[in-house]
């Protein structure tokens, strides 16, 4: 959000006027998605950090990928102290080097004294990375104009039941899983499935019964607009975002966690970072129990520790119980696929060519 | 009195003379300097603006086009043994130990572009799916520390075993490569290491190409459409009705290329005012809304609004030179009015309809931003794929393959164009 | 010809003139006209001039005739047919214009091939009629030129043969000299008039340049602020200006203004605002207490007259200008001091210094009286 961007930069501005009296306090710019996610990330890590160090930071905005990081790191002019990144590309940076290693024993243990690496639940985190939230695609619909409205995957791709335009990510991940998921693969086989050319062909077959009456979206702030612009009448999106819609902006949407994929954001220093010690200490501030599980009162997306889960509450100022509403609660559990990065790493590239002249066909 | 007898003056070598008897091509060429110096001194800051912005990077982009070192950087030792490998069955052992040497070296030093995540990405892009076998074995290579290197690779897994794999690490381990073009052109190595058609599944940036041109031509020919009469109307009105009416033209010059891009998102959407208002006529059903947007019609109507001052201007420029005479001429001459226009209006024209032409269509050729935002699936340009190389895939060296394409087809058509049309008749006013 | 100003008729298509313009006025914007109840009759064959200053009018009736602007009013007869609805191409009227419009896309034999070629003449027909009229012109060699390769006079007999080579048997012609300088001018002016000598075609000449008007013109047309105001021959155009607005245009002209005392026939007594009493040739003054303008053209000046002279004045000397041919000399005569009287140069001594009180004197006939 460029506000934030700008209060961050009045806030960080007035302290300069405010002179050298804070002479040893830092500056670290810290990278996320913008939206309500990074205003979530400012409420819950970034204003209790500033308060306490007297550290100010600059938040900027990006739209995922690691081409900023590539050309930065590259070009040895590293501007970016932390950035909020997806886990394919994490992995992926991190084995390319772009990224500084973290040492995962130097993050607080829970408050009950359980060290980090067994608080943080399997697989957050890498060698380079550590998770704050799970996150999920998921899809979405209006509900005020679909009256029995669709209830699992094989739904969305239903057009002749609810005939009408759909948002779908631009790309093939993750829709060749939702299309499997629809065509009756069992949540856990799907990847197993998608790794042969066969079932990469049965998931393009299954995208195009609805190709025609999709409309791609490619930033996690469409599709909710596609939604209430009613330019769709379902769409997939990040479970966030339609939350913030509903909870915010009183949007009457409806999520299916029918299929939903989920995924992580971790926390990542690039290589060379030039506040790298700063970073690190905002890293293991804002993964602290208590952060995260504040975090997810301002925004819909899963703790990454254990310990944080049952600190989750209402959602900021309204009687809204944050805990439903979580891709990791039970509930929405049921038919879920753990996004496979290592399937990603592998096949991204290649993926990406066919779904690209299967879109220009 | 003055001496009206002069006389040239000549050195023995039949050169001229000046009246102090130095030769007079010596003396010019000193009475010059002083102002070549002058102009090269005034230009000296263009010049050296454009070998930095411009020469270098598209320097770069041919270089970086055919060059990639990623395999030679990972595998500094393993890329010298292996050109001796007659590519029959498997490497030798010592290529193997080379190999796996230089792996573990490079999971230890992990220095920025030379890990085995940059290597695998390369091998990647020519096997699809092997990207993880290197990351994992090489993780699982800091185990191994003595031979036989062969067998404790495909040990930790079997696909080590393919020689394919192999043939192609061979040819990754090359600096310079021709693979790139070769996937720009929708071409790939097989197994063996021949140059095959990719699979029909794959192909997307010949059609795409292709798409392109016909789209920028699509687009120029209705701008041309709608420009000539525009600008004919404007060159013959007086100076402030025209001067009022070519602020209209060049208003959208005034705003954002965004803020345009997103006002025709505005209209056009599916409940966008275009469709509201047909909807409201009647014209169509409320549940019958027209896709005007996020498709070809959605890019070729935003580009036409965009680009239409580029085709008015030169030829508003050029008709405005046109006196009305040359058409009374024809007309007096007997020549109808349609006669008149075709046979003198028109051909005077050329020189701005053809600057117009080059200018729009060179432009569309290029465009990213606006089919990016309202193209949808099919209204996707070229310079999307190669935005989408450089700033997603990070293939770097796909995206500078594509752009040297795209910059090769722009230049011969531009040569064709100048045989056609000849550029020194170009009027870009 | 007559001198008569209203030559016009408005009777329309009976009579035998080529071209008529009747009753025909034009506005641009509906509150001036710029041609105001124009009657103009051309005769087969003839030479016409019209002459006058920018704004006068003179275009606006050539671009009517042309058929590039419509009448508002009036009816324009060609061969005793209106063509008021016939659009420009079909009304067959060759034209020059003031840039020459040579398409300059074309060679010089395209141009000229040009009016042949839209009227569907036969290549071999139009080559042979194509290479005549550059012949006439002396252009023949230039066939394969492009008109920017060609000089502006060379361009201007160009635009000539163009204008005559469909045989057309009006041709019109908008300041076709304009740009030349002026030795080439005046070669041209003989050049378009045995032209239209040899060819008998009618020729509608507009020009600002009365010297050109008097050099070429059977009649010539003076307008001024949308009127024609005088319509003869040029000799009668310069001898007798029927107004103050023809005698200044037209050559250079003395005034001296008065009030007319006493009419006698077709001579008049004036007494000039200084003083003096001359008589002068009565043309546009009715009654006596007339205020007048008299006119006097320089060269009827005689310095140092005979005795025998109806008017004789005193001038004082101002300024001598020696001309090679001729000396102009400026005084002051009767309050006049732009009076110029022009000296032929025959060799002999003359005596004439500035400042020098002298006499000057007219017959009574050159000095005419005209409007105030």
């Amino acid at each position: 959000m460029k506000i934030t961007k700008f209060l961050a930069s009045t806030v960080l501005g007035a302290g300069l006027l405010l002179g050298a009296a804070v002479a040893n306090a830092g500056e670290i710019t810290v990278v996320s998605w913008g939206g309500a996610y990074t205003k979530s990330q400012v409420e819950a890590y970034h204003k209790p950090w500033i308060a306490k160090t007297g550290n100010s930071i600059k938040s900027e905005d990006y739209s995922g990928g690691t081409a900023e990081i590539k050309a930065q790191v590259e070009a040895g002019n590293v501007t970016w102290d932390l950035v909020d990144l997806e886990l394919s590309d994490a992995v992926r940076a991190c084995d390319e080097g772009l990224l500084e290693t973290i040492d995962a024993s130097t993050l607080p243990p829970a408050p009950d004294g359980t060290p980090a690496t067994e608080d943080f639940l399997p697989g957050t985190l890498h060698d380079c990375a550590v998770a704050n939230i799970v996150w999920s695609t998921i899809f979405a619909y209006d509900k005020s104009k679909i009256a029995n409205g669709p209830t699992t995957m094989a739904d969305f791709f239903d057009l002749k039941k609810f005939p009408g335009k759909r948002g779908m990510r631009k790309g093939p991940k993750p829709n060749l899983e939702f299309a499997l998921i629809a065509d009756g693969v069992p949540a856990a086989d799907v990847y197993k499935v998608l790794a042969t050319p066969e079932g990469v062909d049965r998931a393009f077959a299954k995208l195009s019964t609805i190709k025609d009456s999709v409309i791609w979206w490619e930033a996690g702030a469409q599709p909710p607009q596609l939604l209430a612009d009613g330019e769709v009448i379902m769409t997939t999106a990040y479970n966030g975002r339609i939350f913030n819609a509903v909870a915010n902006e009183d949007k009457p949407f409806e999520i299916v966690w029918d299929g939903q994929i989920l995924d992580l954001d971790l926390w990542a220093i690039p290589k060379g970072s030039k506040n790298k010690e700063l970073a690190m200490d905002f890293l293991r501030f804002s993964t602290a129990t208590e952060q995260l599980a504040k975090q997810a009162s301002y925004i819909s997306y899963g703790p990454a520790r254990k310990s944080s889960g049952p600190l989750v509450g209402k959602f900021n100022g309204k009687d809204i119980d944050m805990g439903p509403q979580m891709p990791t609660a039970p509930a929405n559990l049921k038919n879920a696929v753990q996004n496979d990065f290592e399937f990603w790493a592998d096949n991204q590239d290649q993926l990406n060519e066919r779904f690209n002249a299967w879109l220009a066909k | 009195m003055t001496d009206v007898a002069f006389k040239d003056q000549m050195n023995e070598a039949g050169e001229l003379l000046t009246a102090d008897g130095v030769p007079l091509k010596q003396k010019l060429a000193i009475t010059t300097r002083r102002a070549r110096m002058r102009a090269l001194l005034l230009t000296a800051p263009l010049i050296i603006f454009l070998v930095v912005s411009f020469v270098i990077p598209i320097g770069q982009m041919l270089f970086r086009s055919v060059y990639n070192a990623a395999g030679s950087n990972v595998l500094p030792n393993f890329a010298v043994s292996i050109q001796d490998w007659d590519e029959q069955g498997l490497p030798t052992e010592q290529m193997f130990e080379d190999f796996v040497k230089d792996m573990q070296l490079a999971r230890k030093n992990r220095i920025t572009g030379k890990t085995v995540g940059n290597l695998a990405t390369r091998v990647n892009y020519e096997i699809p799916g092997t990207r993880s076998l290197f990351t994992k074995s090489s993780r699982k290579l800091s185990k191994v520390t003595e031979g036989p290197y062969k067998e404790a690779l495909i040990k930790i897994d079997k696909k080590w075993n393919d020689p394919g794999l192999w043939i192609a690490l061979k040819r990754v381990t090359k600096d310079i490569t021709p693979y790139f073009y070769l996937a720009a052109l929708d071409y790939k190595y097989d197994e063996k290491g021949d140059i095959v058609a990719a699979d029909e599944l794959y192909q997307i940036y010949v059609s795409n190409f292709w798409k392109t041109l016909r789209l920028s031509a699509t687009i120029t020919f209705i701008t041309i459409l709608l420009a000539y009469p525009v600008s004919y109307l404007l060159s013959t009105l007086p100076l402030r009705t025209s001067n009022m009416l070519m602020i209209l033209v060049l208003l959208p010059f005034w705003t954002s290329l965004l803020v345009r891009t997103t006002a025709w998102i505005a209209i056009l959407q599916t409940e966008g005012m275009a469709n509201d208002i047909l909807v409201f006529i009647g014209i169509i059903g409320d549940d019958n809304r027209v896709q005007m947007i996020y498709n070809q019609t959605g890019t070729i109507i935003a580009m036409v609004h965009i680009l239409l001052p580029f085709m008015i201007l030169p030829l508003f420029s050029v008709m405005k030179t046109i006196p009305p005479s040359y058409m009374r001429a024809a007309r007096s001459m007997g020549a109808t009015p349609f006669t008149a226009f075709r046979r003198i209006y028109l051909p005077q024209t050329l020189p701005g309809l053809a600057a117009g032409t080059l200018l729009v269509f060179i432009l569309a050729i290029g465009f990213y931003i606006t089919p990016a935002l309202v193209g949808g699936e099919d209204g996707l340009l070229i310079s999307n794929l190669i935005a989408y190389h450089i700033q997603k895939s990070l293939n770097w060296s796909l995206g500078a393959a594509l752009g040297t394409i795209l910059l090769i087809i722009v230049l011969v058509l531009y040569w064709l164009y100048n045989k056609l049309v000849g550029i020194d008749k170009l009027s870009f006013g | 010809m007559s001198g008569n100003q209203n030559n016009g008729s408005a009777d329309g298509s009976q009579n035998d003139a080529y071209v008529s313009f009747q009753r025909v006025q034009k506005s641009y914007d509906g509150e001036i006209l710029v041609v105001k109840d124009l009657n103009l009759d051309i005769a087969q064959g003839e030479f016409i001039t019209m002459l006058g200053p920018s704004g006068s009018g003179k275009t606006t009736c050539l671009m009517m005739l042309a058929g590039f602007e419509p009448a508002t009013n009036g009816e324009i007869f060609i061969g005793g047919r209106s063509i008021n609805h016939i659009p420009p191409h079909k009304r067959g009227i060759g034209m020059v214009f003031q840039n020459y419009a040579l398409f300059p896309h074309m060679s010089i034999g395209e141009n000229l091939a040009f009016p042949l070629e839209v009227r569907k003449m036969n290549k071999a027909d139009a080559e042979k009629q194509v290479k005549r009229a550059l012949d006439m012109v002396q252009m023949g060699d230039f066939i394969n030129r492009r008109p920017a390769q060609l000089s502006g006079g060379q361009q201007q007999r160009i635009a000539l043969s163009r204008a005559l080579v469909f045989e057309p048997e009006l041709v019109l012609m908008d300041e076709p000299l304009g740009a030349l300088d002026k030795q080439l001018r005046e070669h041209m002016q003989y050049e378009i008039k045995h032209i239209h000598e040899n060819l008998g075609v009618t020729v509608v000449y507009v020009t600002h340049d009365q010297s050109e008007a008097l050099t070429m013109s059977d009649r010539i047309a003076v307008f001024n602020d949308g009127v024609i105001q005088q319509l003869s021959s040029p000799d009668d155009l310069y001898e007798r200006p029927q107004n103050a607005f023809v005698a200044q245009f037209i050559g250079e002209n003395n005034k001296l203004s008065g009030t007319v005392t006493k009419i006698n026939g077709d001579t008049c007594t004036v007494k000039l605002d200084d003083g003096g009493v001359l008589e002068a040739d009565k043309v546009n003054v009715s009654a006596v207490g007339d205020r007048t303008l008299l006119s006097l053209r320089p060269e009827r000046v005689e310095i140092d007259p005979t005795s025998d002279m109806d008017d004789i004045l005193d001038a004082k000397i101002e300024e001598l200008i020696y001309l090679g041919d001729h000396i102009r000399v400026r005084m002051n005569v009767a309050g006049n001091d732009e009076f110029i009287a022009k000296v032929r140069n025959r060799g002999e001594k003359r005596d004439l210094k500035k400042g020098q009180t002298i006499k000057v004197g007219w017959s009574s006939s050159d000095c005419k009286a005209l409007d105030a």
